[in-house]
């Protein structure tokens, strides 16, 4: 195989990822590494950052979107990045001792995690009781527009919460992905924010996140422009893409096919780091 | 000038729009500058083999702003290619610097210090000699 059949069969790969993460809100990024590992017998060091460099363009592309709309909680986002990247940092220092074939694992696990959380059912338990003081002083409240009114809740557990995102931002910074369900685990489950405040708001933390981990990797020669050249691109596109079918598609079969995948995907690369393949 | 640095100038509302263009201008002109060099790089690399199975790091020049900017001089497509995820890596920490300036107008102190944590922490990872552990 030559470059430029590497180049464009990487870039037709990326394309689907970014469609499919898009359509199903998983994000794209989750797929970049089994696809470059398992599929291309990429390094995992340099699937990592690629993968981290594709979800700062994700994140980045969609969140100027959100942020217009007003439903983003940029005073959350804000307060919660010191965890998230505090957490990066940790995590891309660290994953300098662990082996690789270990972080193949954690990666599965995670992924695996990602996909159940996809098919969890959203019961919303928000309310508007301000019962903590320490969102009170952080002015962590907020209210979204949804369907013409304004909603406003108020955040719970901050202390919870920013334990749960520092955690987040250890798995991104080791991993190279966006944590997303980690986010909004932390934001839905345990600062009890509505969905579609915690889904954009952790997208609006996913770039920051991965930038802070990003600087580490670069430095240390995980990212490679001959992939990060092909699998940027295409994910951007395929994440454009997926944004205008959004309207149309039917996400229900797409998010079960997806999730099937995903967890197919994460068994291997488990099974492939107990091996020491990876 | 007075009616830039005035408050009303800046309501919430416009900072939220100046956050959103900045991240879609960073992302786009990042894509092009990628997408410009990689042509380069594929006209120049695309019959050779690509050789990413074991791990040795990015070539000499890759992994630094003068190393980047001396590959460009000389036509390397990689090195473009690098310019551009430098610039997408930078978009959402440009970001940041907008949104201490957005707090500073509002005269929200707290955020303000925030957000300059957050800022503190990235610029720790950037400049903190972390390449050398």
């Amino acid at each position: 195989m030559t470059i430029l059949s590497f180049t464009l069969i990487l870039l037709a790969g990326a394309f689907l990822a970014g469609l499919l993460g898009s359509l199903t809100g998983l994000g794209g990024g989750v797929v970049i590494i089994p696809l470059l590992t398992l599929g291309f017998h990429v390094d995992i060091r340099y699937a990592i950052g690629t993968a981290l460099i594709a979800s700062i363009a994700t994140s980045s592309g969609s969140a100027s979107a959100y942020v217009k709309e007003g439903i983003t909680n940029i005073r959350l986002g804000m307060f919660l990045e010191i965890a998230t990247t505090t957490g990066a940092v940790v995590g891309a220092l660290i994953a300098v001792f662990i082996p690789t074939n270990v972080v193949a694992i954690i990666f599965g696990c995670v992924l695996i995690f990602s996909a159940l959380m996809s098919f969890r059912k959203k019961s919303e338990a928000i309310s508007d009781d301000d019962v903590s003081k320490l969102a009170r002083d952080l002015r962590l409240n907020g209210t979204y527009p949804s369907g013409g009114e304004v909603v406003s809740y108020k955040v719970r557990h901050v202390p919870g919460g920013y334990f749960m995102m520092t955690f987040a931002g250890v798995m991104s910074g080791l991993l190279g992905i966006g944590s997303g369900a980690l986010k909004v685990l932390a934001m839905d489950n345990i600062m009890r924010i509505p969905f579609k405040v915690s889904t954009t708001t952790s997208n609006f933390m996913i770039g920051v996140t991965a930038a802070a981990s990003a600087v580490v990797y670069l430095q240390r020669g995980y990212v490679s422009p001959g992939l990060c050249m092909p699998v940027v691109l295409g994910v951007l596109l395929g994440a454009f893409g997926g944004s205008r079918l959004l309207v149309k598609a039917n996400t229900k079969w797409l998010r079960i096919v997806f999730g099937v995948v995903i967890t197919f995907l994460a068994l291997q690369m488990i099974y492939n780091g107990l091996n020491g393949k990876l | 000038m007075k009616r830039l640095l005035s408050k009303h100038f800046w309501a919430d509302k416009d900072i939220q729009q100046l956050i959103g263009k900045q991240l879609r201008v960073g992302v786009i002109t990042s894509s092009i500058i990628v997408f410009l060099g990689g042509v380069v790089y594929l006209y120049r690399h695309g019959h050779e083999a690509p050789n990413y199975g074991t791990f040795a790091g990015v070539r000499q020049g890759l992994d630094n702003l003068p190393g980047i900017f001396t590959g460009i001089m000389e036509g390397k497509g990689m090195n473009v290619i690098q310019l551009g995820i430098v610039l997408l890596i930078a978009t959402p920490i440009i970001r940041i610097g907008l949104s201490v300036f957005a707090f500073l107008l509002e005269k929200d102190y707290l955020y303000v210090v925030i957000t300059l944590i957050v800022l503190g922490v990235i610029t720790f990872s950037m400049v903190g000699g972390l390449e050398r552990l």
